[in-house]
C-alpha cells in the first residue's frame, strides 16, 4: 500500500470525511451568536449576550459539573467492569461465555426508554432515592460494554506467548500487566474509556427516568430546546464543551503516546 | 525487608492464578457480573416479563394474565412488520456507510499519517463526540432545510434545491453522522495494531496493494470493524429522537412505537416490541461470530 | 465435555437464571398491584385545610409552565423550593407519572397534564382527588372549567384547571394563497409536501371534526366518541392526508423550525407557535376554520403518592390567581380559566384580554371540542365507543 496514489486518495478521503465531521461543528458554533432564538439559514444579525447568559445561568454549571462527575465514574467503573470481563472471557472458556457477551451488549442494543424504564422500576422496588448514583448505575450499564468491545478487540489481536514470555521470565504479574499487557492494551482501554465518556456524557433518554428532578447538561439541553425560546444559549454551552473537550483529549493522546513494545515507530 | 517477601507473595499468587485459571476467572467475572445480573438483567426480565400480560383497556392497569395476544398482534399487523424492517433496514445502511467511510480516515491516522498528524486527527475525530448529539442533530437541520445552508450553497453554484429533510434519507446522513466516530475508533486501533513486517511480508510475496489489502488488512482490521458495527447498528436500532426530529411522515421506528405505547400507557406491548432489537442483535452477534470477526485473531 | 454440551449448559443455566428472576419480578407486581384497588373512589378523606408546607415541590410540567416569573416569587412567600421536570408530549407526561409503580412514584407531586392524558391518569389511580375549596381563585374560573369531564369524574375533582387554547390552522401569508378558511386545506392534494400536524394519537379527533362537518352521514356528533366504523371513515381520510404531509412535528419548536425554514406553508398548531413566529418576523397567521377546532385545557393534577401535598395546594392556589394566570397565559398565548386574569393581561399587554377570548362569551368556548381522553363509554348509555388504546394503535397504523 505504498504507492503515491494511494497515500494522495487516502489523504483526500480523510480531508472529506473531517469536513463531515466538523461542518455541523461550525454550523453549532455559528448559532451560539444568532440573536434569533430560532435556527435558519442565514444568519441575519449576531449577538454575544447568549454567552453572558450561559455564563450568568446556574442551571449551566451545576447540569455541567453533574454530567462531568456522572461520565467520569461511569467511565472509570466501565474500565474496571469491562475490562475485567474482557479478559475472563478472553482467557477462559466456561459455561454460559457467549451468553455473557451478549447480555453485555444489552444495554446498547434496546432502546433507552426500556433500559430507563426498567431501571426506575428496580431503583422504586429497591427504595433506593434518586442521586447522581443511580444515573452513573444506568450509564455504567452501557458504558461497559464500550471498553468491553476494546479491550476484546485488543485481547484477540495479542498473542497469549507474550503474556507466557513475561511470566517465564520470572515476572508477576503486576510486573506482566505493568510492561506487558498495559503497554499492549493502552490505546484500547483509551478508547474504549473515551467513548463510554462520550455516551455517558450525551445520554439523555435513560437518564430522564433515573435521575429524579436532577438535570444532567443533555437533560438541560432537551429542556431548553422544548421550550424553544433560549435555543442559542445551548449552541453557546456546546461551544464551551466543544473547547473543554480539548483537555481530556489531548491528556489521552499523552497517555498512550511513546507505549513502547510493539510500537510501530 | 517487606519488598522481596511480598515480591515472593505476589509472585505466588500469580503463579496460583495461571495454574488454575478458574480462580482467576470466577474473580475477574464476579463483581462485573453480579451488578450487571441484580441490577440489570433483573431490572429488564421484570419488565420483559409484562410483554406476557395485557393492560385493561378501562383502568390502563396490567392485568396479570398469561397471555401472547402482544405478540400475535406483533406477527399479524403488517404496520409492526414495517416499523421494524424499516429499522434494521436502516440501521444496515447505517452501518455500511460508516464503515466505508471510517476505513480509509481509520487507514490514514494509522499507517500514513505522521505522529503530529495523527494526534491532530486523533482530537478531530473525537471532539464531535463530546458535543451534544442533540445539537448535532439539530445543526443537520439548518443545513438539511429546505432554506438551509445546503440548498443555500447549490444556490449559489447554480444547482436547483434538494429536499432532504424530513426524508428517511436525511435520517440516512444524520445517523450515519453521529454514530460515526464510534466506527473510527475502533478501525483505527484494530488497524494500529497491525506490525508492519505483515505489510512488507505480503509486498515481498509480490502482493499488490488491493491484494494485501483484501488479504492482509481487512481481515486483520475485521475485529474492529466489527466492534464498531456493533455501536453504529445498536445505537441506530434503539434510537427514537432522530427519526422525531429529521423524519418524514414515514420515519416511525421500533423506538418510537415503544415510547408511544410506554406513555399510553401499554407497558406490556411497548415490551414485547422491544424484544425485537433484542432478537435482531442475538442474530448480528452470532452472524459475525460465524463469519469468524471474532475469531478472526 | 464438549463444545457443544457447554454451549447447552451455558444457555440452560442463564435461563434457569432469567426464569427464577421472572418469578420474584411477577410476584412483586402482583402484590403491588392488590394494594393499589382502593384507588379512584375518594372524596371522603379531603384535606379541609392547607397544612404546613413541607418545603419542596416536585413537578412535571409542560416546559415554561412554571417559568420564574411565578415561580420566584411562590417559592419565597410559600418556602416549597420547586424542582421541575419537563414533559414534552402528552405520553411523557404518563409515563414519568406511571414511573415507580404509578402515582408519580412519590417521586413527583403534580402535573399539568392536557385533556388527552387526565382522565388515562384518573382511571389508572395515578391522581388523587382534591378539594376544590381550599383554591379561592377556582370559584372565578369560568363556569366550563369548574367541573370539566377532561377532570372531574362523579363530582370528584382531580385537579384545577388552568389554560386552554384552540388548536388553530397556521399558514404562510406569502406562500399559501389563497388564504385558507377550512381545514380541507390539510387534506388536499394541492398542497401535497407543504403540511405539518402534530404527532399525537389525539389529532384523529381533527379529522373526524372535519368529518362531521363534512360527511354529516357518518353521524359524529362528538369528535371523541367515536365508533368503529366513524373511526374506519376518520383513519381512511388521516391516511390520505399522511403522502401530503412533510413532517409530525412532535415540539412545538419543531414547527417554528420547520415554518421559518420554509420547509412546510400550513399546518395544525397552537397559539404559541404563531406568537413566536410573529414575533420573528415570519409571514404567518392563524385561523380557527369554519369547521371549529378542537382545544385543549390543562389541569394541574394531584399525585397519588404526592409527598407534599401541602406545597402542591399552595400551587394550585397560588397558580390560579389572576395576575398569575395572566402572566402565563401571555406567555404562551393560552386563554386563563380564571375570568379576573382580565385586568392584569391588559395591564401587561393592552387589549391582549380580548386578543385571547379570556372574556370570551360561551359561543368561543363552545365552537372549541376540548381533548378529552376517549373511553368505551360514549356517554349516552351506549358502550360502543374506541377507547385511547385503539386510538394510539390507529395513529401507529397511520404514521408508521
Amino acid at each position: 500500500m505504498g504507492t503515491r496514489a494511494t497515500h494522495i486518495g487516502l489523504r483526500v478521503a480523510t480531508v472529506i470525511v473531517i469536513a463531515f465531521l466538523w461542518i455541523p461543528l461550525l454550523i453549532i458554533m455559528l448559532y451560539a451568536f444568532n440573536s434569533s432564538s430560532i435556527q435558519s439559514w442565514p444568519i441575519s444579525s449576531f449577538t454575544a449576550h447568549w454567552f453572558r447568559d450561559a455564563w450568568h445561568d446556574p442551571d449551566v454549571r451545576s447540569a455541567l459539573w453533574l454530567s462531568l462527575r456522572v461520565g467520569l465514574i461511569a467511565t472509570a467503573t466501565a474500565i474496571v467492569l469491562g475490562s475485567a470481563a474482557a479478559f475472563a472471557i478472553h482467557r477462559f472458556r466456561f459455561f454460559g461465555r457467549e451468553t455473557i457477551s451478549f447480555l453485555l451488549l444489552l444495554p446498547i442494543a434496546l432502546p433507552g426508554i426500556i433500559t430507563g424504564m426498567a431501571l426506575n422500576s428496580f431503583y422504586v422496588f429497591a427504595g433506593l432515592p434518586f442521586s447522581i448514583w443511580t444515573i452513573v448505575i444506568g450509564h455504567a450499564t452501557f458504558c461497559v460494554v464500550v471498553v468491553y468491545n476494546n479491550v476484546l478487540a485488543r485481547l484477540r489481536r495479542t498473542s497469549p506467548s507474550l503474556l507466557e514470555a513475561s511470566m517465564d521470565l520470572g515476572a508477576d504479574g503486576w510486573q506482566t500487566f505493568r510492561f506487558v499487557v498495559w503497554p499492549v492494551l493502552s490505546t484500547a482501554l483509551v478508547a474504549g474509556g473515551l467513548l463510554a465518556f462520550a455516551l455517558s456524557f450525551d445520554e439523555v433518554i435513560v437518564t430522564t427516568f433515573t435521575a429524579g428532578s436532577q438535570a444532567t447538561l443533555p437533560i438541560f439541553i432537551l429542556d431548553k430546546i422544548q421550550r424553544g425560546q433560549q435555543l442559542p444559549i445551548v449552541n453557546a454551552v456546546v461551544f464551551a464543551v466543544i473547547l473543554l473537550t480539548l483537555i481530556p483529549v489531548i491528556i489521552s493522546q499523552r497517555l498512550t503516546q511513546d507505549t513502547g513494545l510493539l510500537r510501530r515507530r | 525487608m517487606a519488598g522481596p517477601s511480598l515480591r515472593r507473595a505476589r509472585l505466588r499468587l500469580s503463579a496460583a492464578l495461571w495454574r488454575r485459571p478458574w480462580l482467576k476467572a470466577v474473580a475477574l467475572l464476579s463483581l462485573p457480573l453480579l451488578v450487571f445480573v441484580v441490577v440489570y438483567v433483573g431490572a429488564l426480565v421484570a419488565l420483559f416479563v409484562s410483554a406476557f400480560w395485557e393492560v385493561n383497556a378501562f383502568t390502563a392497569r396490567i392485568e396479570h394474565v398469561w397471555t401472547l395476544s402482544n405478540f400475535s398482534t406483533l406477527v399479524h399487523d403488517s404496520v409492526y412488520r414495517r416499523i421494524a424492517v424499516r429499522t434494521i433496514a436502516l440501521a444496515t445502511a447505517v452501518t455500511l456507510t460508516d464503515a466505508v467511510i471510517a476505513f480509509p480516515l481509520a487507514f490514514f491516522m494509522a499507517r500514513v499519517a505522521h505522529a503530529r498528524t495523527r494526534a491532530l486527527l486523533f482530537v478531530l475525530v473525537l471532539m464531535p463526540l463530546w458535543s451534544s448529539y442533540l445539537v448535532r442533530i439539530y445543526a443537520w437541520r439548518t443545513i438539511l432545510a429546505h432554506d438551509g445552508a445546503l440548498n443555500w450553497s447549490l444556490n449559489k453554484v447554480g444547482l436547483p434545491n434538494v429536499g432532504l429533510l424530513y426524508t428517511n434519507w436525511a435520517m440516512w446522513i444524520v445517523f450515519s453522522y453521529v454514530w460515526l466516530p464510534f466506527m473510527i475508533l475502533p478501525v483505527y486501533a484494530a488497524l494500529e495494531r497491525i506490525p508492519e513486517s505483515y505489510l512488507e511480508a505480503s509486498q515481498d510475496l509480490g502482493g499488490r496493494g488491493w491484494r494485501t489489502l483484501r488479504s492482509v488488512i481487512l481481515p486483520l482490521a475485521l475485529p474492529g470493524l466489527v466492534a464498531g458495527s456493533i455501536f453504529t447498528f445498536s445505537l441506530t436500532l434503539g434510537d427514537f429522537i432522530t427519526p422525531l426530529l429529521v423524519g418524514g411522515s414515514s420515519s416511525s421506528f421500533i423506538g418510537n412505537v415503544v415510547e408511544e405505547q410506554i406513555g399510553q400507557p401499554n407497558v406490556p406491548f411497548a415490551a414485547a416490541f422491544a424484544t425485537v432489537p433484542v432478537v435482531v442483535m442475538a442474530v448480528y452477534l452470532s452472524i459475525a461470530r460465524r463469519l469468524g470477526a471474532f475469531e478472526a485473531l | 465435555m464438549t463444545r457443544h454440551h457447554r454451549r447447552v449448559l451455558g444457555w440452560s443455566a442463564c435461563t434457569l437464571l432469567v426464569g427464577a428472576l421472572a418469578i420474584t419480578a411477577a410476584g412483586c407486581g402482583s402484590s403491588k398491584s392488590s394494594s393499589d384497588k382502593t384507588s379512584s373512589t375518594g372524596g371522603s378523606n379531603l384535606p379541609t385545610a392547607i397544612g404546613k408546607g413541607e418545603g419542596k415541590l416536585n413537578l412535571i410540567e409542560w416546559p415554561g409552565y412554571a417559568l420564574a416569573t411565578w415561580r420566584k416569587p411562590f417559592e419565597t412567600q410559600t418556602g416549597c423550593k420547586v424542582h421541575l421536570k419537563d414533559a414534552g408530549s402528552s405520553n411523557q407526561m404518563v409515563a414519568l407519572m406511571r414511573t415507580g409503580g404509578g402515582g408519580g412514584g412519590g417521586q413527583y407531586d403534580m402535573v399539568s397534564a392536557s385533556g388527552d392524558a387526565t382522565l388515562r391518569l384518573i382511571f389508572g389511580g395515578d391522581v388523587q382527588p382534591v378539594n376544590v375549596n381550599l383554591i379561592p381563585g377556582w370559584k372565578d374560573f369560568i363556569p366550563q372549567l369548574k367541573s370539566p369531564a377532561h377532570n372531574t369524574v362523579k363530582g370528584v375533582h382531580y385537579g384545577v384547571s388552568l389554560q386552554w387554547g384552540p388548536n388553530t390552522l397556521l399558514y404562510n401569508t406569502q406562500k399559501a394563497t389563497p388564504a385558507p378558511t377550512s381545514w380541507s386545506t390539510l387534506y388536499s392534494p394541492a398542497n401535497k409536501g407543504k403540511i405539518t400536524v402534530p404527532n399525537n394519537p389525539i389529532q384523529i379527533a381533527d379529522a373526524a371534526l372535519y368529518l362531521s362537518k363534512t360527511k354529516p352521514s357518518l353521524g359524529i356528533t362528538d369528535p371523541y366518541e367515536l365508533t368503529q366504523s366513524q373511526l374506519d371513515a376518520t383513519i381512511k381520510l388521516l391516511k390520505q392526508q399522511k403522502s401530503l404531509v412533510k413532517t409530525y412535528w412532535g415540539y412545538a419548536s419543531d414547527e417554528i423550525t420547520a415554518f421559518k425554514n420554509g420547509d412546510v406553508t400550513m399546518g395544525a398548531a397552537w397559539p404559541y407557535q404563531t406568537l413566536t413566529l410573529q414575533s420573528d418576523k415570519v409571514p404567518v397567521r392563524e385561523i380557527i376554520p369554519k369547521e371549529g377546532a378542537t382545544g385543549w385545557a390543562d389541569t394541574w393534577m394531584l399525585a397519588k403518592k404526592a409527598k407534599h401535598p401541602n406545597c402542591a395546594y399552595m400551587w394550585m392556589k397560588w397558580v390560579s390567581t389572576p395576575k398569575v394566570q395572566a402572566q402565563q397565559a401571555l406567555g404562551f398565548g393560552e386563554t386563563p380559566a380564571n375570568t379576573k386574569a382580565c385586568l392584569f393581561m391588559n395591564k401587561i399587554q393592552a387589549g391582549s384580554c380580548a386578543q385571547y377570548h379570556a372574556n370570551a362569551p360561551d359561543a368561543y368556548f363552545k365552537s372549541i371540542k376540548f381533548w378529552k381522553t376517549p373511553v368505551a363509554d360514549c356517554g349516552n348509555g351506549k358502550k360502543d365507543c374506541v377507547d385511547y388504546s385503539k386510538w394510539q394503535t390507529a395513529w401507529t397504523q397511520i404514521t408508521g
